[in-house]
């Protein structure tokens, strides 16, 4: 049952990684937009996610949904929520990211004609993501961590199951210890996952071995 | 069914006394843990540095919601009895301890090799030289992250609702069970969270910029 959990809260965690680097890539891009309104829209976005909590944050998805007459699973709106925080926290990374790019860079692509989609697909995304690689990583293993927080709406992930098992085996202590245990596990699984990635995807630094 | 009014924001407001409490609490405590964790951190003693190297480990890999519940329902079946809001502190003193002792360890790493041999040449001791020069200087390049961390803080307490502790979330849960309307109750929950949070993102960010400035000047 707990390994159950444990597969639900690795699936929690994949979806919302990949859903929320899109959000926070374009959130990214809006940010550093010419377009006054769009830029101000993404920095509302980022600045209100980042100052509230995701528990409030899941209640408001959660609560909110049903009371206008949308009923979703709580998988679905633990998936939502867990996307909307981490698109923000991820925005954050990726303007980090974009801003160390080289002005020449910008320019050399301008200069060569490219469209602003073009720039941004072709030239600037991927040592911009290799530069925050790190951050990313930990951002995303947080994410796995806060999966934790969807128990609360009754999603049977990790912590939601412990929670269960204690509550029948009255055996709080041993129960929350070996979840922790498998918590810690999934972050070095991440953890490696991500290099795994990291070798495949940026294969510059592999083949060269020069430094960004 | 009652609709949200006054008593509603009174009781929310009461809520979000309590939330600010156990950020006090948990900054205090947090901060001592912190304070030891970090000096264990930069300790000569492999073994000492290990435990700590190892604590925050842990604590940084588990998350805070399994820390709390360990705290509330762990401590109590090994015959400690807890109140909601002991284990909601202890836990929110273990978890913060982790990360600012990691946290002040690059802190206290950072200060320039030549402060730490100049204070070795005064023949301070090490503990005069850990207080008087090398403290001092790392508090200064800490502040602007550990004003940003309190925000994570303050937002964090939240889940010692799920532990039955009655702070803003919870407030804003009891209220939501009895108005059902929870666009309006978790929307002003949410605005009173920015409104704590939201000074404190902005005074990390000017503390960042100032720092800069202060070290472009040296």
């Amino acid at each position: 049952m707990l390994l159950d959990g444990a597969l639900v809260t690795l699936k929690l965690a994949a979806v919302a990684t990949v859903l929320g680097f899109v959000i926070g890539t374009f959130c990214a891009v809006g940010r550093n937009s010419n377009l006054r309104w769009l830029s101000a829209l993404c920095t509302g976005y980022v600045e209100a996610i980042r100052n509230t909590p995701f528990l409030v944050q899941i209640f408001l998805v959660f609560f909110g949904l049903s009371s206008i007459g949308l009923t979703l699973s709580a998988v679905s709106v633990a998936i939502i929520a867990l996307t909307i925080n981490v698109g923000a926290y991820t925005g954050e990374i990726m303007r980090a990211g974009f801003n160390t790019v080289h002005a020449g860079q910008w320019e050399a692509a301008e200069c060569l004609g490219l469209s602003r989609a073009q720039v941004y697909w072709h030239v600037v995304l991927r040592p911009a993501v290799e530069r925050v690689y790190p951050s990313l990583t930990s951002q995303f293993i947080l994410l796995m961590l806060a999966s934790s927080i969807t128990s609360q709406i009754s999603v049977s992930e990790l912590t939601g199951n412990a929670n269960y098992i204690q509550g029948v085996s009255f055996r709080p202590m041993e129960t929350f210890i070996i979840i922790g245990a498998m918590y810690f596990g999934l972050a070095l699984l991440m953890r490696f996952a991500f290099w795994l990635i990291a070798l495949v995807i940026f294969p510059r630094r592999r083949r060269l071995g020069t430094s960004i | 069914m009652p609709t949200f009014g006054f008593t509603h924001l009174q009781f929310l407001l009461q809520g979000a006394l309590w939330t600010i409490a156990l950020s006090a609490c948990a900054l205090l405590g947090g901060g001592l843990m912190g304070l030891i964790i970090a000096l264990c951190r930069v300790s000569r003693f492999s073994v000492v540095s290990g435990i700590a190297w190892a604590y925050i480990q842990v604590v940084q890999g588990v998350p805070l919601l399994v820390i709390m519940f360990v705290g509330y329902f762990g401590l109590p079946a090994l015959g400690v009895p807890v109140s909601p809001l002991m284990a909601a502190a202890l836990s929110m003193t273990v978890w913060v301890g982790a990360y600012f002792g990691e946290f002040w360890r690059g802190a206290i790493q950072a200060v320039p090799r030549s402060q730490w041999e100049a204070a070795e040449c005064l023949a301070l001791t090490s503990t005069q030289r850990m207080f008087k020069v090398i403290i001092p200087q790392a508090i200064r390049s800490a502040t602007p992250g550990t004003v940003g961390f309190m925000v994570q803080i303050v937002k964090n307490t939240s889940l010692a609702s799920a532990v039955s502790f009655i702070d803003l979330t919870r407030a804003g849960q009891l209220i939501n069970n009895s108005t059902f309307q929870p666009f309006l109750t978790f929307t002003v929950v949410a605005i009173i969270y920015f409104m704590l949070c939201y000074p404190l993102s902005v005074l990390s960010r000017r503390l960042e910029k100032r720092m800069a400035r202060g070290m472009r000047g040296v």
